[in-house]
């Protein structure tokens, strides 16, 4: 709550800045008049004054919240007894936690100590001193800004070039954002994956053919090996992708064909919408339809043939993201196939070809390397959707290829693993960091390989 | 006739002995698409009318006729109207006796448990209110419409079959004897579930609404607009007017068409990691979700922006920069404003996709089972998909007509979104 | 309205690929359209077309147009840019039929049969009349597959030893033999812009067609490339029956035994081309072939 009154603060402050730049820089010259002596508009000269005043003493508040949190807690702990401070790293969390609960006047775990109040007392005038000292600070600042941007104001002072380059930095900076979220997502994955291939070894993970994340709490308990084989949870996921692609790539591809091949103006213009809601369907409505629909159509027409379907089966689940697909694929193939030129339908149809061999023995081949990208990119979205298989696909990691039975997939596990209570530092918890950045490693591939056959298929036509 | 004649004429009879193979296949070939397009459409059609024709039924709440006496001794038996006392009363009491009233010959204990649970728990909190509104009421009567039990209400919209054996049922035939008692005297009836769409989730079906993931949703959509539009829109203003052709920019391009590729969960582990472990932000709340979000919306924001930075022609830009614009005037003062629209629809199809979306969510807890409605961006909260997700999972059978129903609302908002960006397009549409 | 202004430059500007006739203002008599000058008959005609009329949506693109081509014949169409001459060879193996809002009044005849019959198959037409297009346009694969196309589709062969002679002999005519025969297996797109375009041209009679269309097949060429594929033209006349389109005068005086002469969607004047070169009796085409239209 203070910050957003030292940021208010702040604002006014700016805003005042601006006022005093645009003023000073028109007295210099003698009023409106004369701007044109100046070398920048007089809001120019607005914007810097305000930028200086403003953007050293946002910097310093953002310092200033990231590092309080971790100086304050240090402080805390080094006040505490010799005999909690040796407490493990995770305990003393724990404990931390509770003097921050208890200054904050909330319900505690445990029993209060006096320490412990002792503690939060001083946890709670550290707070109060922090945030007194970030006010006088951080405003002082914003005024030494203030007056240090005025006092720059002159007519011949380049106040444009100064402003669009800040500008242009801020520009910068947000484009470099793509990088930073890449970088984090590595970064997070791979501290914790390292943590779990310290625990497990990483051929274990690769090629162990059992997976039970389940580790035994007491030694006689039954089915809790805690085995970390990723094989099943690889094979589930390819046949659900699998058969997920059996679906999507001949409906899609055929009716990118039809709908730009044959299809009169008019049908287009109605079907080509609407098989495209298809893609606007939100996973968790798939997964839905896949769970509560699909799944016990397909077993019980299975029990009818006298099959026996699991209620969980890959099939439910793969056939559901089939669907999901199909637009992907359409529109991709829709895109690769008008780019083929019209000179070569021309040639084909002008020899007397029909309109399928002119498809079929020209424009696909000539249009195979888009497609095929086309198909990489929906077998990396296939494998990483997770709310079709979470609701649909079962949880036990059975090593199968039959799709009548229940699989599970590496989405599947990262999202049980980590929902509801977690254990740190434990095997299972790191094991959904361990198949995250699996999962990342291969649709990364997936992708870039099925980019730049993408981008060589439009440069070969452009 | 000269040999190029004759090769002539031997082409044209050959060519005509194959034709009707030919055309067979083409036909074949042509059916065969027709078919790929209807099944793509009959999709559509099944999933709509499967979920419309599972949740419709939501939107009516199925309520019983009671005549209420609001004993004071009862609730309030001092008489000093203690607001402590009024709330903390024993309501049920009174749907008790009224039910008793109703029902004079249950007498039997186990049985006049079964008789009491065909009104909802929540039934009570309706007494609570209305009396804590005005403490008037006590003493007097009145016949009241209250929310029958979630099984009373699957019963009543013909979800349960009343023909098959009393074991195969979830309702016990005592009971539906009483309920067709009630129907034959028209004191039970659909009304529409407003408790649907604006209370906050329950374990029981009945008391359940959508109105804290929607405001959930909200929450997390506004951090999400908040903070992907401006730097999506720096961003792709940067690397399409400003940025110099080298490895770097070609690192960031790369990096951004991957990131639009990368799956949504990888996106919840990163929040889990980076916000949640690193930053010690709060879980469940709308705050992180929205940064998640941003995260993975920020791709296509940033790809549909410099697409309409692309359609502004070049003589604009020399026009600007003829009369000695800086060049980030230029950007500013007339590239940007007419790829304003274009930007516009990029980005709400950026949050119609954030809007669907629930597996990385999932990973920073806004799973937790929340009933109260979030007030702002930092209480926990969840949205809608996931509610969805979550009552998908529930057992009661009242819970599937919710879900739909749910399912219902959220395309509803999805569609509006997307009809708003065909619209914002095709009315700032530009040809140059 | 459309309006024509021949200036002292000589420069006339059309919209491109829209032609409305007979609107133009005329500068004299000798400049009127009425009807086409010259003898439109051939001795033996293999194709003929009488009053064709060719609308683009309501536009009128080709007016009243009636043409014979004859047999083992060269025939050009001259005329300035969007006369209607490239409309018009579509027209002859109704590669118009792809563009959905043309329309074809009139009667085009091959072989005593009206080729816009509605019970006419396009199909084995279009293995009669081939046509050779502007732009190279092989497809992307190997050189001996775009040969072996034609064939192929059609069924005109029943061992794979009978394809090779057809591609062969295909490559020989279109003298493009000598420089492939050791890269058969190598794509099509690799080669230069005439080879390309004599690869087209071996694809096309690779089917045996009766008529081969030619829609400015030296447009995209170099001028070592253009003699080349000219040569190759007056060769095939023994066998084959040719109509070109081209904008270049000579072009059509080198190659050709007629001319037809298009202006606005008219056809303004046929003959022999010597005779049309030396001695044009319509007025345009006096000015055309001068050098007044561009």
């Amino acid at each position: 709550m203070t910050n957003t009154l030292l940021i208010l603060i702040l604002l006014g402050l700016m805003a005042l800045a601006y006022h005093l730049g645009v003023r000073r820089s028109q007295k210099l010259v003698g009023g409106p008049g004369g701007v044109r002596g100046l070398h920048s508009l007089p809001s120019y000269y607005g914007f810097f004054t305000a930028l200086w005043c403003g953007l050293p003493a946002l910097i310093m508040l953002l310092l200033w919240v990231s590092l309080q949190g971790s100086v304050i807690r240090d402080l805390i702990v080094s006040d505490l007894p010799e005999a909690v401070r040796n407490l493990p790293e995770a305990r003393l969390g724990l404990v931390i936690n509770d003097i921050q609960n208890l200054a904050q006047g909330n319900i505690v775990s445990g029993e209060v100590s006096p320490e412990m109040a002792q503690a939060a007392e001083h946890y709670k005038s550290l707070l109060r001193t922090s945030y007194a000292a970030s006010f006088v600070v951080i405003l002082s600042l914003a005024i030494a800004g203030l007056s240090l941007g005025w006092r720059l104001i002159s007519p011949q002072f380049r106040a444009r070039n100064r402003v669009e380059s800040v500008l242009k930095w801020l520009l910068i900076g947000c484009s470099t954002i793509a990088i930073f979220t890449t970088l984090g997502i590595v970064l997070s994955v791979l501290f914790e994956s390292i943590r779990f291939f310290g625990q497990i070894p990483i051929t274990e993970f690769l090629f162990g053919l059992e997976w039970s994340p389940q580790m035994a709490i007491r030694e006689d308990q039954v089915g809790s090996s805690g085995a970390f084989g990723v094989i099943p949870l690889f094979v589930g996921t390819l046949l659900i992708a699998l058969i997920a692609m059996l679906v999507a790539v001949p409906i899609g591809l055929m009716s990118a064909i039809y709908l730009s091949e044959y299809a009169g103006s008019h049908f287009r213009a109605y079907a080509k919408p609407l098989l495209e809601i298809l893609a606007g369907i939100p996973t968790v409505v798939y997964g839905f339809f896949a769970a509560l629909t699909v799944a016990p159509f397909i077993r019980d027409n299975g029990e009818l043939l006298g099959l026996d379907v699991s209620s969980e089966s890959a099939l439910a689940a793969g056939l559901v993201m089939g669907i999901m697909i199909i637009p992907f694929i359409s529109s991709l193939s829709d895109d690769v196939i008008n780019a083929v030129p019209q000179t070569m339908r021309d040639a084909s149809l002008g020899i007397g070809a029909t309109h399928s061999e002119t498809v079929k023995k020209v424009i696909l081949p000539a249009a195979l390397p888009g497609i095929v990208g086309g198909i990489l990119l929906a077998v990396s979205r296939a494998i990483g959707e997770t709310m079709i298989v979470v609701m649909a696909a079962g949880l036990s990691a059975n090593l199968t290829v039959n799709p009548l039975q229940s699989v599970t997939t590496v989405t599947v596990q990262i999202v049980t693993l980590l929902v509801g209570d977690q254990e740190f530092d434990s095997p299972k918890t790191l094991a959904a960091f361990a198949l995250g950045l699996l999962l990342f490693l291969v649709t990364l591939i997936l992708n870039v390989v099925a980019l730049r056959v993408v981008r060589k298929y439009r440069e070969a036509y452009e | 006739m000269s040999k190029s004649e004759q090769q002539q004429a031997r082409t044209i009879d050959r060519v005509n002995t194959t034709l009707a193979q030919r055309y067979g296949r083409e036909r074949r070939f042509r059916r065969f698409g027709f078919f790929a397009v209807v099944l793509g459409l009959a999709f559509v059609g099944v999933m709509f009318l499967s979920i419309i024709g599972k949740g419709y039924s939501a939107f009516q709440q199925t309520r019983i006729l009671l005549d209420i006496e609001f004993t004071e001794s009862v609730i309030d038996p001092s008489g000093e109207r203690d607001p402590a006392v009024l709330s903390s009363a024993n309501y049920s009491a009174l749907i008790k006796n009224s039910l008793r009233a109703l029902y004079p010959e249950v007498k039997d204990r186990k049985e006049k448990r079964e008789l009491y649970g065909i009104v909802s728990n929540g039934a009570a909190l309706i007494l609570r209110a209305k009396v804590m509104a005005d403490p008037t009421l006590l003493g007097s009567q009145a016949q009241l419409w209250l929310p029958a039990d979630d099984d009373i209400d699957m019963l009543v919209k013909g979800y349960i079959d009343r023909t098959v054996v009393q074991s195969e049922r979830r309702v016990k035939d005592n009971v539906i004897a009483w309920i067709e008692k009630l129907e034959s005297e028209q004191k039970i009836g659909k009304f529409f579930n407003t408790t649907f769409l604006t209370g906050g989730d329950s374990r029981e079906p009945e008391l359940a609404g959508i109105g804290g993931a929607v405001m959930g949703s909200l929450y997390t959509l506004i951090v999400t607009l908040l903070l992907s539009f401006p730097i999506g829109v720096a961003a792709a203003v940067y690397l399409e007017e400003f940025a110099p052709r080298n490895r770097w920019t070609d690192l960031v391009e790369v990096n951004i068409n991957n990131l639009a590729a990368v799956p949504s969960i990888v996106f919840g582990l990163l929040g889990l990691a980076v916000f949640i472990n690193f930053f010690g932000l709060p879980r469940s709340a709308p705050l992180v979700g929205g940064m998640v979000l941003t995260l993975m919306t920020l791709p296509t924001i940033i790809i549909a922006s410099r697409a309409a930075l692309k359609a502004v022609p070049p003589s604009i830009r020399e026009a600007a920069l003829g009369v000695g614009a800086s060049k980030m005037q230029t950007v500013f003062h007339h590239v940007l404003p007419l790829s304003m629209p274009g930007m516009l629809t990029g980005t709400i199809i950026g949050m119609a996709q954030a809007l669907g979306e629930t597996a990385p969510l999932l990973m920073i807890g806004m799973v937790a089972f929340i009933v109260d409605i979030p007030g702002s961006a930092m209480d926990p909260a969840t949205v809608l998909p996931v509610q969805i997700f979550l009552w998908a999972d529930s057992p009661e059978r009242a819970f599937l007509e919710k879900t739909s129903a749910a399912i219902m609302v959220l395309l509803g908002f999805l569609i509006v979104m997307n009809v708003l960006a065909v619209i914002l397009r095709k009315r700032f549409e530009r040809r140059w | 309205m459309l309006s024509v202004t021949p200036n002292t430059a000589g420069v006339v500007t059309l919209p491109k690929g829209l032609v409305g006739a007979g609107f133009a203002p005329v500068a004299d008599e000798s400049r009127a359209i009425n009807g086409t000058v010259g003898d439109i008959t051939a001795v033996d005609p293999r194709m003929t077309a009488r009053n064709v009329n060719v609308y683009y949506g309501d536009k009128l693109a080709i007016n009243d147009v009636s043409l014979d081509i004859g047999k083992n014949e060269v025939i050009a169409m001259i005329g300035p840019s969007g006369c209607g001459k490239s409309t018009f060879l579509r027209c002859l193996n109704r590669m118009n039929d792809t563009i959905d809002i043309c329309r074809v009044e009139g009667e085009i005849k091959l072989d005593e049969q009206n080729i816009y019959d509605s019970s006419l198959d396009v199909v084995p037409l279009r293995a009669q009349v081939g046509m050779v297009f502007q732009k190279p346009n092989p497809f992307p694969k190997s050189i001996y597959d775009n040969v072996a196309y034609g064939p192929r589709i059609h069924g005109l062969t029943s061992s794979k030893s009978e394809l090779d002679d057809i591609v062969e002999e295909s490559l020989l005519k279109a003298g493009l033999w000598d420089e492939v025969k050791d890269r058969l297996a190598e794509t099509g797109t690799g080669l230069s812009g005439g080879q390309q375009q004599r690869l087209c041209i071996a694809r096309t009679i690779a089917v045996a067609p009766e008529v081969i269309l030619m829609d400015e097949p030296c447009s995209a060429l170099d001028p070592i490339a253009t003699a080349r594929v000219e040569e190759l033209i007056d060769e095939l006349r023994e066998q084959f029956t040719i109509a070109i389109v081209t904008h270049s005068m000579q072009q059509a005086a080198r190659v050709s035994q007629r001319t037809a002469y298009f202006h606005l969607g008219q056809l303004v004047e046929v003959g022999k081309t010597d005779d049309i070169f030396t001695n044009p009796r319509h007025g345009l085409t006096e000015d055309y072939i001068t050098g007044r239209f561009g």
